[in-house]
């Protein structure tokens, strides 16, 4: 059967499974626009590339399946860049489609061309220009086994304008053929009998659960593997909701701005069992005084990641599902013979810190609304049933502190690049990938100005979100920093509360815009947005622009300098810090 | 700076090198040299690589390699166990005077002199990274005009073939 190359890139992305795509079309890919019209895919038109991108990562992060976006040449990929270096940062699998200039043209500086190849092989696992359209079907089945095996990632097909026109006898191969491709899976058994008998040797462990358990879909195996032992767990930016926080050994967040349970957890740990995780400096702060009497067990797909920034003691090659289920039977199976391990020292003294030092902050009743308490009634309201996505900054933090997470995949964020103006579009895709959820961009003012536009597509294309606006009237985590570490001189952080005015400009996309500037309409406030399921809600709620979030470790200090905050100074005197000299 | 050979079995596709320079670069790996041709099979290349690094980022050179998806296999060559060559083409100002002492320097190493005008003389010398040096350290005092080397390769040694199972293992010979 002859056809296109745009309709076998069509038929290959339904041969893969593609339900949704996000885009935009332009010159270079119009080809490819013309068979969507005939294909089951749904083709979601974006506002911008980015947002796009975006999108499909938040559907990817909320549905577990790869996220597909589009782009034209040139300008269409380069505005693709940021939101395919955050996937790339926080392992999420996604495949982009870009269109090129024809081949004859390629290499020439045509209108509308770069390198997209080029320009995005540091930010993608793999990329392809195909300049065949026989290699089509290959290609993509490629690309998308690619995206979703091993460490995911994003993984960008480049397809000239004239390969999309050209005919090519339509087939699909069954199965990848990647000479140079083999992640390993299963862990070395050897190596897990290790790490099972020094976690019940250990007196003091922590599980350090990072972003790879939920990318593996582990949280069962994770769930068996904290009940058989007992040992307590931390979670980190992006493992939020692998382990429920209200379960008893659930320790909640650590790093820069992770509570000091978990943070001391780790450090004062003799052992780190570190699942998923990759000892990222937001999480050591200094590496060199990271957690100093901890041996290090290490489990990772990526085996790179192990002993790149922490030598390791047992490392563990493999996936986060398969080896936490075998380390479980391994320990099952020495319990069995010599008992329970014995952490009750441990327990005690971690129930104690947390009962002494948990996030802290104060809502005066007559006072400045404080972001702490919108984000908290906020997933009070939902009782943590919802999917909540973050921007990055203040509001980000307080998110994944104050929420209490019951579910993975229910937080989303972009944690590695920290990317600005993650929240909306990645919103949106988690939304169009499980409509039956409700779904909370928490984002900052900063933040949603930059990708805001997306409010025209989830009205255009029916996709209902609530966006709560954390506006501080200044790019808040910036404002903190210039406050404790540039002696309170505040340079470009001013944005003003209302400009623009999000109500009018929520209406202006079709939207419900609502405001709340006191902590007693928080909670109506809140209903009313519950209440509205046909249409996005942007709510302005305007918050406290000096409150600093807390704990906190400032840069490239050592997590044993961890800063609690004004809320500690009263009655805490013992383990406040003077703020050490600023590291950027 | 400790000196390593990693010899790295590559798909002969477009970008592959772009791939593995740009992971050297953008990683602050430091490439000391780096060779590339074809194989006894078509569809593979293979690279010989020196890297500068300390023994602890060696793993992280490799490993980081292999996530390359076009990578194939990547072995350490170790000196001992390995045959290493480069080649040099080195191109010295000669007149009647000097001529005859460069032509017997040459000799000594046994290279070959591979063109000669009134004022220069250019030769071709293969060897290891040392002899080469040696042999350019000696030729300077004629003045060296210019001189171009391909950067080492190497195979081996005994009837072992690393490209017989294109695996991506990362492992030593020796």
């Amino acid at each position: 059967m002859k056809i296109t190359g745009a309709q076998a890139t069509i038929k290959s992305l339904e041969q893969e499974g593609v339900e949704v795509m996000f885009g935009i079309p332009g010159g270079a890919i119009l080809p490819l626009y013309d068979p969507i019209l005939d294909s089951p895919i749904r083709h979601i038109l974006c506002r911008h590339e980015q947002g796009a991108a975006h999108a499909a990562d938040g559907y990817a992060q909320a549905t577990g399946e790869p996220g597909v976006c589009v782009a034209t040449s040139g300008p269409g990929v380069t505005n693709l860049v940021t939101g395919l270096a955050s996937a790339y940062m926080d392992s999420i699998p996604m495949v982009a489609i870009t269109g090129q200039v024809p081949r004859w043209a390629v290499g020439g500086d045509a209108f509308q061309e770069c390198d997209s190849t080029g320009i995005t092989m540091p930010i993608t696992k793999h990329n392809y220009l195909v300049m065949d359209p026989q290699e089509l079907p290959r290609v993509i089945n490629e690309a998308f086994h690619i995206a979703k095996t091993g460490r995911p990632g994003p993984v960008l097909v480049d397809i000239p304008k004239d390969v999309l026109q050209a005919e090519m006898a339509w087939w699909y191969p069954d199965a990848p053929e990647l000479p140079g491709y083999h992640p390993v899976t299963r862990g070395n058994q050897k190596q897990i009998r290790e790490a099972a008998r020094l976690l019940l040797a250990a007196r003091q462990p922590v599980l350090y659960v990072g972003g790879g358990v939920i990318r593996a879909g582990a949280s069962d195996e994770l769930r068996r593997l904290v009940e058989v032992t007992g040992a307590p767990v931390v979670t980190t930016l992006m493992a939020r909701g692998a382990l429920p926080d209200d379960h008893p050994q659930c320790l909640g967040m650590p790093g820069m701005h992770g509570n000091y349970t978990a943070v001391t957890a780790m450090q004062k740990s003799d052992l780190l069992v570190a699942l998923g995780a990759r000892f990222d400096d937001r999480v050591t702060g200094k590496l060199d005084s990271f957690a100093p009497g901890a041996k290090i067990i290490h489990a990772d797909i990526d085996p790179a990641e192990i002993g790149k920034n922490r030598a390791v003691d047992v490392p563990i090659v493999g996936d986060a599902k398969s080896v936490i289920h075998d380390l479980s039977e391994a320990v099952e199976e020495i319990i069995a013979e010599r008992g329970m391990p014995d952490y009750a020292a441990w327990t005690a003294t971690l129930d104690g810190w947390k009962a002494k030092y948990p996030y802290r902050y104060n809502q005066p009743a007559d006072g400045l609304l404080k972001p702490e308490y919108v984000i908290e009634q906020i997933g009070k309201a939902t009782g943590g049933d919802a999917i909540f996505v973050g921007g990055v900054g203040q509001h980000q933090m307080w998110a994944s502190q104050h929420i209490r997470f019951k579910r993975p995949n229910t937080w989303i964020n972009s944690g590695g690049l920290g990317t600005m103006g993650y929240a909306v579009p990645a919103a949106m895709g988690a939304k169009v990938g499980r409509p039956d959820q409700t779904v909370w961009a928490i984002d900052g003012d900063g933040c949603f100005q930059m990708t805001c536009q997306e409010l025209a597509t989830m009205t255009y294309e029916k996709i209902p979100i609530k966006v709560a606006i954390i506006n501080n009237a200044f790019l808040g985590m910036v404002r903190q920093w210039q406050e404790l570490f540039y002696d309170s001189r505040f340079s470009q952080v001013e944005f003003g509360y209302d400009t623009p005015d999000y109500v009018k400009l929520a209406d202006a996309y079709g939207a419900v815009g609502l405001r709340c500037e006191s902590a007693d309409e928080v909670e109506t406030t809140i209903a009313k947005a519950m209440d509205i399921n046909d249409r996005t809600v942007v709510i302005d709620f305007r918050v406290d622009p000096a409150e600093k979030c807390y704990p906190m470790v400032p840069a490239g200090a050592s997590n044993d300098d961890i800063i609690l905050g004004p809320e500690f100074e009263k009655d805490h005197a013992d383990v406040l810090h003077d703020t050490p000299e600023a590291i950027i | 700076m400790a000196r390593h050979t990693l010899s790295v079995l590559v798909e002969n596709k477009p970008g592959v090198l772009a791939r593995i320079s740009g992971m050297f670069s953008r990683r602050g790996f430091n490439i000391h040299s780096l060779a590339v041709g074809p194989t006894e099979q078509d569809e593979v290349s293979r690279m010989t690589i020196v890297v500068n690094v300390e023994t602890k980022p060696l793993e992280q050179v490799v490993k980081q390699l292999n996530k390359l998806i076009n990578v194939l296999k990547i072995v350490e060559l170790e000196k001992d166990a390995s045959v290493e060559r480069e080649l040099l083409l080195i191109k010295v100002k000669a007149d009647a005077e000097t001529r005859a002492g460069i032509v017997e320097i040459a000799d000594i190493f046994r290279s070959k002199i591979v063109d000669v005008s009134a004022n220069a003389l250019t030769i071709e010398a293969t060897g290891s990274p040392d002899k080469l040096q040696a042999l350019t350290d000696l030729l300077h005092q004629y003045g060296v005009r210019e001189l171009v080397r391909t950067g080492l390769v190497a195979l081996g040694r005994g009837d072992k073939a690393i490209s017989e199972r294109p695996l991506k293992l990362a492992e030593r010979t020796g």
